[in-house]
């Protein structure tokens, strides 16, 4: 099916949560509420003229003062038996930045999401495990916000773990060998 | 009830679930890929693994840089088959401008993507092999990758972090020289994988017993995990970016897509062997077909550093080269778009947003050894130690990818 044609058809199932529909090059993305989300993607992956069985890509976009709702998360949907894709882009606003999760219906999400919150910070409801993934349990922010800085801003300063692994460092000490 | 001579009550003795760390720094586990192992004698009861020990923050970092300078964060991503990288990348960005690589460009990438895969399911394959003690392949076949790298190294000068592709063409042209060496080399290879790597592995009961019937994946439960490239198609699913969403030359040789039935360790070894010919084959047919012509697009200049000697004669070489080091790309079109290549470990997707500066507003990765480490705990669930090792040697993972 052409992408146009699967986003007329979200578009006629769910009537008010589509705000938008964009083509740039022959992809279409569909802009939606993101409130009844997984009950779409069980649409979208149910049905047996979409069948999106399979999840290529899920991330998670920060809209730094450019859109009222800050956040997107982006679902990239592709079709192996019919060979069609189309993207799903819903929107999260910033005060309550959460969405359903989709790991019912596509257990490759699991990690995508994790990742997603550790980067950007969007919280999915109903993951069975809302960890931290690339970075550290401690880490502080979520690096890929548009507000979070590309360098630090400690300069010259010393980084603030280097006390604790020094008093460490100096604790061991007393077991080495001579 | 009197104890036994060694101080063990064997009556009362019960075997205690534990729970043991592999890695980070282990030999098996393919870079440093931490696992935590929850065990109950020789069966793995949960697995946990831990990523991120690689994070480099590559997308922060793209969002930072001009279109032609995020090109080398490319290479460090799957640093043995950084030359696939760099070309997702390129046909990702050339598509997000809208323009094309001429025919020869394509056939160049064609091969040299192709050559990537060979070398690194050569790697896969062997140290998979390594892993589970069939160490004779890895000496065989690192002669055969040798000849491979020391190809790249006559074209680019590098032999890893190559960068040599270009958005909108290739950086230098390849030399009859070097087509000739290739040719002589898809000649013989294949032989080489009959003789030497099927007959050390293919007839070999130890490896039959080591990778039969472990880690079986169903078609359906690969899809919905995410699975892509080989590991994929050892469960019987032909999906190949290649031949579904064909970029480059592929549209314009013939070649086959292995796929596997069983699911399990030893057809995802079967599917790596096969590709292996079927690159080779990839190759001959390119370097046959190979047309004449330019190998830079000709809106290039805007996205693509002049050559050195025209930069210091050319008043105009000059301006494009300023303006790409201090602004980058004039004006990205407003959009955004995925683009997807496949890369020997699967599929690799850029998802592209351009906001009209030089600079792409947003990069994602979608990298395969991600998802892929994503399946193990559902892998090892239940199956005995020396399996995990078998399990991570068959998804093919590189943490540098995985991380980002």
């Amino acid at each position: 099916m052409e992408p146009k044609e699967i986003a007329e058809m979200i578009k006629d199932r769910y009537p008010t949560e589509v705000r938008e529909i964009k083509e740039f090059r022959n992809q279409v993305s569909v802009i939606v509420n993101r409130d009844r989300i997984k009950e779409m993607m069980k649409y979208l992956h149910d049905t047996p003229e979409l069948y999106f069985e399979f999840l290529e890509d899920l991330c998670g976009v920060d809209y730094f003062g450019k859109k009222e709702l800050r956040f997107e998360v982006v679902y990239n949907l592709y079709s192996i038996r019919h060979k069609h894709m189309i993207r799903i882009r819903a929107e999260v606003p910033e005060d309550d930045c959460s969405i359903d999760s989709v790991v019912d219906i596509w257990a490759g999400a699991n990690w995508h999401e994790r990742e997603c919150y550790d980067l950007v910070g969007v919280n999915f409801k109903g993951h069975p495990d809302m960890r931290r993934i690339l970075l550290p349990e401690d880490w502080e922010g979520h690096p890929l916000r548009k507000d979070f800085p590309l360098k630090s801003d400690l300069g010259e300063q010393e980084w603030k773990g280097l006390k604790e692994v020094i008093e460490i460092a100096r604790k061991n000490k007393q077991y080495e060998v001579t | 009830m009197p104890a036994a001579p060694n101080g063990i009550d064997e009556q009362n003795a019960k075997t205690k679930e534990l729970t043991i760390n592999m890695g980070p720094q282990h030999p098996a586990t393919h870079g440093v890929l931490r696992l935590v192992l929850d065990i109950n004698g020789e069966t793995v009861v949960k697995c946990t693994p831990y990523v991120g020990y690689l994070h480099r923050g590559v997308e922060k970092l793209a969002e930072n840089r001009t279109y032609l300078s995020a090109l080398p964060l490319t290479d460090r991503l799957d640093y043995i088959s950084s030359m696939s990288n760099n070309i997702g990348y390129c046909v990702a960005v050339e598509r997000l401008f809208g323009i094309e690589a001429p025919e020869r460009a394509q056939y160049i990438r064609t091969i040299m993507g192709e050559m990537t895969r060979i070398s690194s399911h050569i790697i896969g394959v062997a140290t998979h092999a390594l892993d589970i003690g069939a160490m004779t392949l890895f000496l065989y076949s690192f002669r055969d990758r040798e000849t491979l790298l020391d190809l790249f190294e006559m074209t680019c000068g590098a032999r890893l972090t190559v960068s040599y592709p270009r958005i909108g063409g290739v950086r230098n042209d390849v030399s009859q020289e070097f087509l000739d060496k290739l040719y002589a080399f898809t000649e013989y290879f294949p032989k080489t994988i009959e003789r030497e790597y099927e007959t050390l592995l293919n007839e070999n009961r130890i490896w039959h017993k080591r990778t039969k019937g472990i880690g079986v994946i169903s078609a359906e439960d690969a899809i919905n995990w995410g699975l892509t490239g080989p590991t994929l198609r050892g469960s019987g699913v032909p999906y190949d970016v290649r031949k579904y969403a064909p970029y480059d030359a592929y549209d314009k040789v013939e070649f086959d897509v292995p796929t596997g039935k069983n699911g399990d360790v030893y057809d995802r070894y079967l599917c790596r062997m096969e590709e292996l010919k079927q690159s080779n084959r990839i190759i001959k047919q390119c370097i046959e077909q190979m047309p004449r012509g330019p190998i830079l697009a000709p809106d290039a200049p805007k996205f693509t550093l002049p050559p050195k000697d025209r930069v210091l004669n050319d008043m105009e070489s000059l301006i494009h080269h300023f303006v790409l080091i201090t602004k980058g790309q004039i004006a990205s079109p407003d959009g955004e778009l995925y683009v997807a290549t496949e890369v020997p470990k699967g599929e690799l997707g850029f998802y592209l947003i351009g906001d009209g500066s030089g600079k792409p507003y947003r990069m994602r990765l979608r990298a395969p050894s991600f998802v892929h480490v994503s399946v193990l705990p559902e892998l090892c669930k239940g199956a005995l130690i020396a399996d995990v090792i078998a399990n991570i040697g068959t998804i093919d993972i590189v943490l540098g990818e995985c991380d980002r």
